[in-house]
């Protein structure tokens, strides 16, 4: 009997080919398997012979979001970078999506990098996606040759040895606490919608650094971020990191040192998480690429908490609503002002400096 | 950033908005009202100017505090300058929490053009906080340190 995710691959084949036949879309973003066992490599597949490479299978962990922007501009016609739009609609793209993913193309639509209406949505439920580190981890010293999956088991095999692990074990930490794993936007689905997730406490990694003090918060992120080697590779993977300058490559000002200077890094780490705030989508690729393992994914997903609970507002979930930090509400939480006292005047005493409108005038938003 | 000396002095950079609270640390000014000269102001436009680079790239650079004050909800020149600000600076202020550096090194206030002596109070305070934080080393980039490795290697 076939598994979920065979029928998901086979699934994700069919549509893929059909929709290319049809002339729909001009190129379909999946994955194709990897040179390593636990690996898969993203695949941008332009002909309809190439899509039996298509596979889907619990390693998918590279957010494919990320190549949406460069693969929709792949497909237009080419032109100067002063030449008008060509007329007509461009061509469309269709990319394989689980929730996480799906709430990161509406946070880019909503940014103006990617056009809704050129993308195919094929949204696929996600049933979390393993952590080839924490399977590692577990047969540490010995070499894994083949992983074979099952719905709710991985076969480990190596040269001497044959294991069966449970899934959900080794799965990533932010599929663990996911509450949105099936796809908000979806215009071809593929296998079953996977219901909304419930876990008792999604930010119980974030509350366990909370409760620390100050002083064992300090210590926790000057070691947990003193392996990072800068290779950025949490920003490349990153499907909310397409600034053309990077704050880190400024020049002048240099925001951060290009060195590997404790504190270089560790600036490096909170204005990357702080760019991401009411955008991040916690799918955990950043953690996942990175060579060092270090878990940076902590301080985007305190952000995402602070977001949720100051501004009621978690990223991608509300495509037609503006991201939290473009707008505003005239009663926003202001505990951490240091005079912060009596709310509001109800009127602004006119003297020198009072130029603004009084308050209660100000349009909520934009 | 040497030993703490009995007369040491922190140094605070004051990201203060044109229209209101560079306006109101001027009327504490001519009005005569005292606050301790520890503040350095780089005057902004307004507050939603002030980005989180620029508040971590002065504690990188060894201020000891950081204080940013605008004008008061809803009397923003700019219309909404400052509730944009408060967005960001409430999250910042979370962040910089979450990672362990010490509540009152980065503080965020509103005065109006017209409270000089509101000013000096929040001058004060500020820089009390601050002096019994001691001299900022969280994020502090310690360049003599990397020196002396250099001519040591």
């Amino acid at each position: 009997m076939p598994t979920i995710n065979e029928i998901v691959s086979e699934e994700i084949r069919a549509q893929a080919r059909k929709l290319l036949e049809e002339g729909t879309v001009a190129a379909v973003i999946g994955y194709a398997a990897g040179t390593l066992p636990m690996t898969v490599r993203p695949l941008v597949v332009r002909s309809p012979e190439d899509c039996s490479k298509l596979i889907w299978n619990t390693f998918c962990v590279l957010n494919l979001a990320n190549y949406l922007p460069a693969t929709l501009k792949s497909v237009e016609p080419p032109r100067g970078p002063r030449d008008p739009k060509p007329e007509g609609p461009l061509p469309k793209v269709a990319i394989c999506a689980t929730g996480c993913w799906s709430r990161n193309i509406v946070v880019q639509t909503q940014e103006h990098q990617v056009d809704r209406d050129r993308v195919v949505v094929m949204g696929v439920g996600s049933r979390g996606m393993v952590s080839r580190r924490k399977v590692e981890a577990i047969f540490s010293g010995k070499e894994i040759l083949k992983v074979e999956e099952g719905d709710h088991e991985l076969i480990v095999q190596g040269a001497d040895f044959s294991e069966t692990i449970n899934r959900w074990s080794v799965v990533r930490d932010n599929c663990q606490t996911c509450t949105h794993p099936d796809p908000v936007l979806v215009d071809v689905r593929i296998g079953e919608p996977v219901s909304e997730r419930k876990p008792p406490n999604p930010f119980i990694q974030v509350e366990k650094i909370e409760q620390k003090t100050v002083d064992a918060r300090w210590a926790w992120f000057t070691e947990e971020f003193s392996t990072c080697i800068r290779c950025y590779a949490c920003r490349n993977a990153c499907p909310l990191c397409y600034c053309p300058t990077c704050f880190v490559d400024d020049a002048k000002p240099q925001w951060v040192g290009k060195s590997l200077d404790a504190v270089d890094t560790g600036l490096f780490h909170v204005l990357r998480a702080y760019h991401c705030a009411g955008r991040c989508t916690d799918c955990g690729t950043c953690e996942t690429v990175c060579p060092m393992g270090i878990n940076m994914r902590m301080l985007t997903k305190k952000l995402n908490k602070d977001v949720l609970n100051l501004y009621g507002i978690e990223a991608g979930m509300q495509p037609d609503a503006p991201l939290p930090l473009t707008t505003y509400a005239m009663d926003d939480p202001q505990k951490f002002m240091a005079n912060e006292v009596a709310p509001v005047p109800s009127m602004a005493p006119a003297t020198l400096g009072h130029r603004g409108p009084v308050p209660g005038s100000v349009k909520e938003g934009k | 950033m040497t030993e703490q000396s009995t007369n040491w002095e922190p140094k605070i950079i004051a990201f203060l908005c044109n229209w209101c609270s560079y306006a109101g640390a001027d009327l504490a000014g001519v009005s005569r009202f005292q606050y301790p000269s520890n503040i350095r102001i780089v005057r902004v436009p307004c507050s939603g100017r002030v980005s989180e680079n620029m508040i971590l790239s002065a504690l990188k650079s060894g201020a000891d505090g950081i204080l940013v004050s605008g004008c008061h909800p809803g009397d923003c020149h700019y219309i909404s300058g400052n509730y944009f600000a408060r967005r960001r600076f409430a999250l910042l202020s979370n962040l910089l929490d979450f990672i362990g550096v010490e509540p009152g090194r980065v503080n965020f206030s509103w005065v109006s053009a017209s409270e000089g002596e509101q000013f000096a109070e929040v001058v004060q305070g500020v820089t009390e906080k601050v002096k019994a934080l001691g001299s900022a080393s969280r994020l502090v980039k310690k360049i003599d340190a990397l020196e002396t490795e250099l001519q040591v290697a």
